[in-house]
C-alpha cells in the first residue's frame, strides 16, 4: 500500500465525517459519498500493489478478492446515493429547506422538561406543530 | 439438499422481480404470498435436517471449494430465527393487507416487502462476513423505502435521520470488513477464528470494537438507540410491526454470531455494561412518553439490553436463554403492534388523549393487547418470564449479580410503562371524539385481528412448549459455546 493511497483514504474519511456533522442535507449526500469512497479504496489498497494486474502465473499479481468486493461496494453505495438524493429533493419540496429538522415529540418532551422551571412556557405548546 | 439452503431468499428476491413486472395488486399479493409461502417451507425443512442429522447445514454456491466458494451456512441457531422471521413477514404482509393502508396499494409495496425478506434471511444464512454485509445492505435499502414510501413530512423528516443513521452503519461495518481482510486474507466466518487468533491483542481487539459499534448501530444498543424511537413511528403499523420483531434482531444475532465464533470473550465486560445501560434507558425512555408506539419503540430498546447481556454472560447456558429470548422476543414485540395497528386503524391516533376506554368497547382487543404485553414484562407463565429466568440463572450462575439486579429493575420498569398504556387507552372512560356505541372492534377489522390473534396464539404456544423449544436452544447454546462445529462442519474436517 503506498503511502498516497493512505493519505487519500484519510482525506476521504476526514472530509467526508466532517460533512456528515452538518445539518444540510446535500452535505450529508457528499459526506456520504466520501466516505464511501474512502472505504472502497480502503479495500483496494489491501489488495496489493497498485496497477499489476489480477492474473495468476504473472510477476508480481494482486489479489483478486478485494476487488470484487469493491465492485459490489461501489454499485451499493451509488444505490445509496441516489436514494439519498431523492429523499433530499422530496424534503426540499416539502419543506423549501434542506435542513434535517428534529423529532416533534422529543421536543415537546425537553420542553415539558424545562417547563418545571418555567411554567410560564407551557402555552407555547400550540406552536410545536403535530 | 443442497439448493435447500438458497430458497429462503432467493424465491423471494424471484418474486420481488416478478411482481415489479406486474404491478397488478391481486397478482403481487398472489406472488407475495407464494414466494413467503414457498420461503417458509424451506425454513422448516432447513430446521428438520439441522434437528435430524444433529449437524450443521452447509451449502456452497456454485459448487466451489470451501474457500473460494460463497458459502451458506445454517445452523440451530440459524434455522430457528429463520423459521420465526419468514413466519413473522407472512403474517405481517395479511395484516398489512387487511389493513388497506395507502402504502400497501403502491406498485412497489410487495417488491420491496420481499427484498426486506430476502434479505433478513440471507443475513441468518450468511457464511461469510461480506455475503452478511450485502444482506445487511438489501434489507436496509428494502427498509429505506418502506419507510418512506408515502412521502410524508414526518415520515421523510425520520427517514432522514434513520437513512444516514444506517448509512454510518454501513461504513463503518464495510471499514470494518476491508480492515479484517487486510489482517488476515479472508472473510470467510469459517476461516477467520484460527487467522484471528493469530494477530495481536490490540489489533484483535479493534477489530471486535469496529465490528461491535456497527452491529450496534444496527442493533440500537446504548449509546447508538437514538435514531430508533424518532423513526419508527412515523412509519405504518405494518411496516413497523416487522421492524420491530426483526431488524434489530438481525443486529442481534450478527453480534452473537461475531462474539461467540470470531472473538470469544472479547469484551464480554463491556458488553455487560452496555447490556445494563441499555436496559434502563430504553425502558426509562418509554415511561416518559404518551403515545403508544413510541412506547413500544423504547420498549425495543430496552428488551435488545437483555440479549446483549447473554452475550455478554457468555457460556452455554447464558447464550441458550439468549436464543430462546430471540425466539420469545420476536413474535411478541411484532403482536403488540399489531394491536397497536388495529387500535390506530379504528382511531386514528394512539396518543393517549385522543384515545382512552377501548377496553369497554371491545373485551377481545384488550386482552389480545395484555397477554403479549405481560410476556414483555416477563411476568410468569407467559414466555418472557422463561426467557428472563433462563438469563437471570445464567447470570447467578456466573456470579454477575450487578447485572441480573438491573435486569431485574428494568423488568418492573417495563411493567409500569405498560400500565401507562393500559391506563391511557384501554382502561378509563371512552374518549369523547369516539363513537361509543362502536363495538366490536376486531369483527370489524377481520384480517387483521386475525393475523394478530394468530400471532398472539404463537407467543402463547411458545410459553406451552417451553420444554422441547428450550432443549432445542439448550443445543443452538451448545453449537455457539463450540466454534470448532461450526468451522469443521464449513471447511470439512
Amino acid at each position: 500500500m503506498s503511502a498516497s493511497l493512505v493519505v487519500l483514504i484519510a482525506v476521504l474519511f476526514g472530509t467526508g465525517t466532517y460533512l456528515l456533522m452538518h445539518r444540510t442535507l446535500t452535505r450529508i449526500v457528499l459526506g456520504v459519498a466520501m466516505l464511501g469512497n474512502g472505504v472502497n479504496v480502503l479495500i483496494l489498497a489491501t489488495g496489493g500493489r497498485q496497477g499489476e494486474p489480477p492474473i495468476v502465473g504473472r510477476e508480481g499479481t494482486t489479489d483478486s478478492v478485494p476487488q470484487a468486493l469493491v465492485l459490489t461496494a461501489i454499485v451499493i453505495g451509488f444505490a445509496v446515493v441516489a436514494f439519498l438524493l431523492a429523499l433530499a429533493w422530496r424534503n426540499w419540496t416539502i419543506s423549501g429547506n434542506d435542513a434535517v429538522e428534529d423529532d416533534v415529540e422529543d421536543r415537546l418532551i425537553a420542553r415539558a422538561g424545562a417547563d418545571g422551571e418555567r411554567p410560564s412556557d407551557v402555552h407555547h405548546h400550540e406552536d410545536v406543530d403535530l | 439438499m443442497n439448493a435447500l439452503l438458497a430458497i429462503p431468499f432467493a424465491v423471494p428476491l424471484l418474486g420481488a422481480a416478478i411482481s415489479i413486472v406486474v404491478r397488478q395488486l391481486a397478482v403481487q399479493r398472489v406472488v407475495s404470498f407464494i414466494a413467503l409461502a414457498t420461503s417458509l417451507a424451506a425454513s422448516i425443512a432447513i430446521v428438520a435436517t439441522v434437528v435430524i442429522d444433529d449437524s450443521i447445514a452447509v451449502t456452497r454456491l456454485g459448487g466451489w471449494p470451501a474457500p473460494v466458494a460463497i458459502t451458506l451456512v445454517a445452523d440451530r441457531l440459524s434455522a430457528l430465527l429463520l423459521v420465526v422471521a419468514v413466519a413473522m413477514v407472512s403474517l405481517v404482509l395479511s395484516f398489512a393487507i387487511g389493513q388497506r393502508a395507502a402504502d400497501e396499494r403502491s406498485p412497489f409495496y410487495h417488491p420491496v416487502y420481499l427484498v426486506l425478506c430476502a434479505g433478513i434471511a440471507q443475513a441468518f444464512l450468511a457464511g461469510d462476513l461480506f455475503n452478511l454485509f450485502v444482506a445487511f445492505e438489501l434489507l436496509l435499502m428494502a427498509s429505506y423505502v418502506l419507510l418512506t414510501l408515502e412521502g410524508t413530512d414526518s415520515q421523510i423528516r425520520s427517514g432522514t435521520t434513520y437513512v444516514v443513521l444506517n448509512v454510518v452503519e454501513s461504513t463503518v461495518l464495510l471499514t470494518a470488513i476491508g480492515l479484517i481482510f487486510a489482517a488476515t486474507g479472508t472473510v470467510s466466518m469459517a476461516d477467520l477464528p484460527a487467522r484471528l487468533a493469530e494477530l495481536p491483542d490490540g489489533v484483535r481487539s479493534g477489530l471486535n470494537l469496529l465490528l461491535l459499534v456497527a452491529f450496534g448501530i444496527k442493533a440500537a444498543v446504548f449509546p447508538l438507540f437514538f435514531w430508533l424511537p424518532d423513526a419508527y413511528p412515523t412509519a405504518p403499523s405494518s411496516v413497523t410491526a416487522v421492524f420491530a420483531g426483526l431488524l434489530t434482531k438481525v443486529g442481534v444475532y450478527a453480534m452473537l454470531r461475531t462474539e461467540t465464533l470470531l472473538f470469544p470473550g472479547g469484551h464480554s465486560t463491556l458488553l455487560l455494561w452496555i447490556a445494563g445501560a441499555t436496559m434502563i434507558i430504553g425502558v426509562l425512555g418509554a415511561i416518559s412518553h404518551s403515545e403508544m408506539k413510541r412506547i413500544l419503540s423504547f420498549h425495543i430498546v430496552s428488551q435488545i439490553g437483555y440479549m446483549v447481556m447473554g452475550i455478554g454472560l457468555g457460556g452455554e447456558a447464558a447464550l441458550a436463554a439468549t436464543v430462546f429470548y430471540l425466539l420469545h422476543h420476536i413474535p411478541v414485540k411484532t403482536s403488540l403492534f399489531l394491536v397497536q395497528g388495529i387500535i390506530e386503524r379504528d382511531t386514528g391516533s394512539t396518543f393517549f388523549r385522543d384515545v382512552g376506554g377501548l377496553a369497554r368497547r371491545s373485551g377481545p382487543l384488550a386482552v389480545l393487547f395484555l397477554l403479549p404485553a405481560l410476556s414483555l414484562a416477563g411476568l410468569p407463565p407467559f414466555s418472557g418470564f422463561l426467557a428472563k429466568y433462563g438469563l437471570v440463572r445464567a447470570g447467578f450462575d456466573g456470579r454477575s449479580y450487578v447485572i441480573v439486579g438491573v435486569a431485574l429493575l428494568a423488568s418492573l420498569l417495563t411493567l409500569v410503562s405498560m400500565t401507562k398504556i393500559w391506563t391511557g387507552v384501554f382502561w378509563g372512560d371512552v374518549h369523547p371524539a369516539a363513537d361509543a356505541e362502536r363495538r366490536g372492534l376486531l369483527r370489524r377489522h377481520p384480517l387483521m385481528s386475525g393475523s394478530a390473534v394468530v400471532l398472539v396464539g404463537g407467543t402463547l404456544a411458545i410459553a406451552a412448549l417451553a420444554g422441547p423449544l428450550y432443549a432445542y436452544c439448550v443445543g443452538a447454546g451448545a453449537q455457539l459455546v463450540d466454534p470448532s462445529v461450526y468451522i469443521e462442519a464449513v471447511l470439512g474436517p
